[in-house]
Parts: C-alpha cells; sequence; structure tokens
C-alpha cells in the first residue's frame, strides 16, 4: 500500500489549514525528523525548518542554481524537488562540506582565487563544483565551464570560479 | 501552490491504483518540470504519486538488440550509460544539450516524455492560453512568438515541445511502454506526442491514468553518422530555437537510410519520413542537403516573432546533415564524448 501524508485539498477562498507529517530526513550526516507538509521543497526545509541557511534561494525555479545541494553525492536543484522524496537520502549542503577552521578543498580554492563578490550563488556554486568533482567527468576549462552552467553568478565572477574549480579538477 | 496529499506507490500497480482513486491527480517523477509548474498554479493537481522510486530505473538489453530505457533513469545516468553512449550517441548527446547537470540529475526519461511546453503564456495564468484553459485563446498568435512553432501548428496552438531528448529519440524510433487502468501496451515514439489541432490541452496520446515504464530502442542506432545540433541564444543551459537529429547509413558517398528530426519547431518532435526517404539514395552532398533542407520547411508558417526560424531550420538541417556525414559533433559539445 502507499504511504499517504493527509492534507485537505483546497480550490480557492481560505487557505486549508497545513497539514504535516514527520519527514525523516539525513542532512550532513545527522538525522532529523522535521514536521513538514507535502508541498515543502527541499531547499525551503533546509533553510525554514532545519535552519540550515547556507543553501541560497535565488530564482526558486531551478534557472539560477543557487539552492545546489548534494543528494546521495549528486547535485540537484533543491527547490524543484519536494522534501519528501527524500526520506531515506543522504543530503549535504554547504554547511556539510567543511568547517570555518577547516574547510573544503574547494572552499579553500574559491577564497584562494576569489571566487565570488556578493557571495549570494557561492554555496550553489560550491556544491554544483563538489558534484562536478563526484562526477569526474570534466577535465578541460571547456568541460568545466560546461558542466557549472546549471549556476548563474550574477556579479560576473566566472573567471575565479572556472580557476577555483580547475585548480581542485587538476588535484584530484 | 495548491496544498495536495502525497503517496509513495510501492509498485507500478500501486501506483496506477492510487493515481485513479483520486480526482485531480498526476505522477510525481523527478519533479523538475512539474513542481515548477505548480508553483505558478499552471498544474494543480490535490494528490501526487511519487513514482521515482518504482523499480523501473534499469537501463537493460532487449532480446530483439535494443535497449531498454527505464521511466525512472535519470537523463543524467541515461546520457552517460555505456551502452548508450557506444550504441546511441545520439542520444547521449541530445540529453546532454539539455538543461543542466542539477536538472539531469533529477529528471528522468519518463519525465522528459511528459514535460510541457515552455511557451511563456501557458506559463502566465494571467494571460488567455487554450492549452491552459480550453477555449480561453491563444496569446501567442499575435503576441510575442519567438519560442513558437513554424510546423505544424494550429489556430489554437503554436506551442513547442521543449525537449532534446525527445528529438533524439524521434529520429531513433523507440516503443514507449505505458501500463494504466486497462492495462499495459505500447505506443510508438512517433505517436506518443500529438501536434495541437483543436485540443491543444493534450501533449500526448495517454489516456487518464497511464504510467511510463521504459523507452525501448531499437537496435539500430545510427552510432557513426549522427549528429545533434542546437541553436540556442547563448552557449548553454538553454532552450533550442532550432535542434536536428540526424543519423545516416552511408555505402560510400550515398546514403543507404537516414533518420531526421526538428525540436524547438513543433508541438511534438518533428520527425520527417519524407525528407528520408527523399535521401535515401543520393550521394551525401550539399545540392541533396540543401534540396531536402528546403523541402522540410516548404510548409513552415512564421507567427511573425519567429518568421526567422524559418530560414535558421532550413540552414540547420543542411549543417546537421553535414556533420553526421563527417561524423562530426556541435564543437561545443563534442568534448563529453570524448571522455573516458
Amino acid at each position: 500500500m502507499s504511504q499517504l501524508l493527509t492534507s485537505t485539498p483546497h480550490r480557492g477562498g481560505l487557505p486549508a489549514p497545513v497539514p504535516t507529517g514527520p519527514v525523516r530526513l539525513h542532512i550532513n550526516g545527522q538525522t532529523q525528523t522535521l514536521q513538514l507538509a507535502p508541498w515543502t521543497s527541499l531547499l525551503d526545509a533546509l533553510r525554514e525548518y532545519a535552519h540550515l541557511t547556507g543553501t541560497k534561494k535565488g530564482c526558486d525555479h531551478g534557472q539560477c542554481g543557487a539552492c545546489t545541494v548534494l543528494v546521495n553525492g549528486r547535485r540537484i536543484n533543491s527547490c524543484l524537488t519536494l522534501a519528501v522524496m527524500h526520506e531515506d537520502d543522504d543530503i549535504t549542503t554547504i554547511e556539510g562540506l567543511g568547517t570555518p577552521d577547516h574547510l573544503s578543498p574547494l572552499q579553500q580554492a574559491f577564497v584562494d582565487h576569489d571566487a565570488f563578490q556578493c557571495g549570494y550563488c557561492t554555496p550553489g556554486q560550491i556544491c554544483s563544483a563538489q558534484g562536478l568533482l563526484n562526477e569526474c567527468r570534466a577535465h578541460s576549462e571547456a568541460e568545466i565551464k560546461e558542466l557549472m552552467s546549471g549556476n548563474l553568478c550574477r556579479c560576473g565572477a566566472y573567471t575565479g570560479i572556472l580557476n577555483a574549480v580547475k585548480e581542485v579538477v587538476d588535484k584530484q | 501552490m495548491y496544498p495536495f496529499t502525497y503517496s509513495r506507490a510501492t509498485d507500478v500497480a500501486d501506483a496506477v491504483r492510487d493515481k485513479a482513486g483520486h480526482g485531480a491527480s498526476a505522477y510525481l517523477g523527478g519533479g523538475t518540470n512539474l513542481i515548477d509548474l505548480m508553483k505558478y498554479n499552471v498544474e494543480q493537481p490535490a494528490h501526487l504519486v511519487n513514482v521515482a522510486k518504482l523499480p523501473l530505473s534499469k537501463i537493460e538489453d532487449l532480446p530483439d538488440g535494443g535497449l531498454r530505457l527505464g521511466a525512472t533513469a535519470t537523463n543524467a545516468d541515461t546520457a552517460w550509460n555505456e551502452q548508450v553512449k557506444q550504441r546511441y550517441p545520439m542520444l547521449n548527446q541530445a540529453i546532454l544539450a539539455g538543461a543542466s547537470p542539477q536538472l539531469r540529475n533529477a529528471a528522468t526519461n519518463g519525465g522528459n516524455l511528459m514535460q510541457r511546453t515552455r511557451c511563456y503564456y501557458f506559463y502566465d495564468i494571467e494571460t488567455p492560453c487554450n492549452k491552459r484553459e480550453p477555449g480561453s485563446g491563444c496569446s501567442a498568435i499575435g503576441g510575442y512568438n519567438r519560442i513558437h512553432a513554424i510546423l505544424g501548428a494550429s489556430e489554437a496552438c503554436i506551442a513547442t515541445h521543449p525537449s532534446d531528448m525527445c528529438v533524439a529519440l524521434a529520429a531513433l524510433a523507440p516503443t514507449v511502454r505505458v501500463s494504466g487502468p486497462n492495462g499495459e501496451r505500447s505506443i510508438a515514439f512517433e505517436d506518443f506526442h500529438r501536434l495541437p489541432g483543436e485540443l491543444p490541452q493534450y501533449d500526448n496520446t495517454l489516456t487518464e491514468g497511464e504510467l511510463v515504464l521504459s523507452l525501448d530502442l531499437p537496435e539500430k542506432g545510427f552510432a557513426k553518422n549522427f549528429t545533434y545540433l542546437k541553436l540556442r541564444d547563448r552557449h548553454s543551459y538553454a532552450f533550442a530555437l532550432v535542434s536536428v537529429a540526424v543519423g545516416l547509413e552511408l555505402d560510400g558517398d550515398t546514403i543507404t537510410d537516414a533518420r531526421l528530426a526538428l525540436g524547438g519547431v513543433a508541438h511534438k518532435p518533428w520527425r520527417d519520413k519524407s525528407a528520408e526517404e527523399m535521401l535515401k539514395g543520393q550521394p551525401a552532398t550539399a545540392e541533396t542537403f540543401g534540396r531536402v533542407a528546403a523541402h522540410v520547411v516548404a510548409n513552415a508558417v512564421g507567427q511573425g516573432s519567429n518568421d526567422f526560424k524559418i530560414e535558421l531550420a532550413r540552414r540547420a538541417i543542411v549543417r546537421a546533415l553535414q556533420q553526421a556525414t563527417e561524423g562530426k559533433q556541435q564543437a561545443s559539445d563534442a568534448f563529453l564524448n570524448s571522455n573516458p
């Protein structure tokens, strides 16, 4: 039988009461059970319920990449997926990649190469670049550019981002 | 987004039964298009049946020499699958030309077929749209229609199908295996998507409650002389204005078999069988390609802002046929195929 999270479907008029259910998520190595509505995106669950605000909401429509996180090691847009779809998945956010005292190699490379200006896209850029490293399919600059094209940078820090990712790719 | 109930199906029969038991319901795969449309209130399902974790993610050999692509295999896993890369490289190239790595990691093969048009009026619920609200009118006709159809459109709808993957599939001609309340059946890929006619609300020929199980590719993959040419406003991460999938078989300079399909130009992936017949037996020359390209766009109709697509499509067909003859890919994407 299907597992059913119950809510009251509603069309127009006053919003229905928000029914929530327990959703167990493994985030950055820790298991948390959050009370979520079925329509809560993974992005909103991370930011508003797990209070991990490193993951950013840019466009909220899968067009900018700011919300990129790793699910079972693979990068996805957390805005276009529901939290309830990810019970039993391993979710890694920017908070799970390094600490202020022990930056991940990508985080250090972004600092060294001045790979940001305002920093809003940076968590998504780094999570996406970590996914790129996990995939092992980007070697040349052209390949890195193509396989980082899902992350936009409004400040135009692309040159630094490319150099930072390239440095870590070359060491891989 | 409107509230909805959610369930996760345990098997195909459970999914079909669950969906049938709820009125305005939808199957949920990767969610990359459906959830986006729900955020815009374009789609308003009262119930979602998550089918993403059904055991339909395998890519496996078929007894007839073909290859089965499971409906819940992601676009990324499909593109990078060794069998796909070696036997159906046109499909590898088309998938990698679309979306971004993040989206391809989430999007499923079934969902790629089911994705809806990116017509801006379809997305904007404040404007009339016959596809979203039948009978309300088409805002794109007489409106801004740069991304719209030049072939097979109707007075009710000039939307285009946005997929890259489906253009290569149109050329490779798999069958689509589906299951629904009335059992299982197979649909030829060319019959899966439809032209808008007077019923643009229907993108495809699935009946209520049917779920895509797999795409079954035939053995013939055109792995030597193929190309997927995609022309768009920016180098990456943009929908096609015009795309062309070509597969050729050559005996010396003579074309013995051909497949030709276009994307970004019609309500469905636009395979032109008459053009394929014209190519057969002809020398693979610029003269042949020019004649065939002119034939493909002979009945094309511009809507104003998209008039440029007619000439763009004609030139793209010539270039794609040349690339396929030479066994070359579009420069920007070729490297993705050379990786170990």
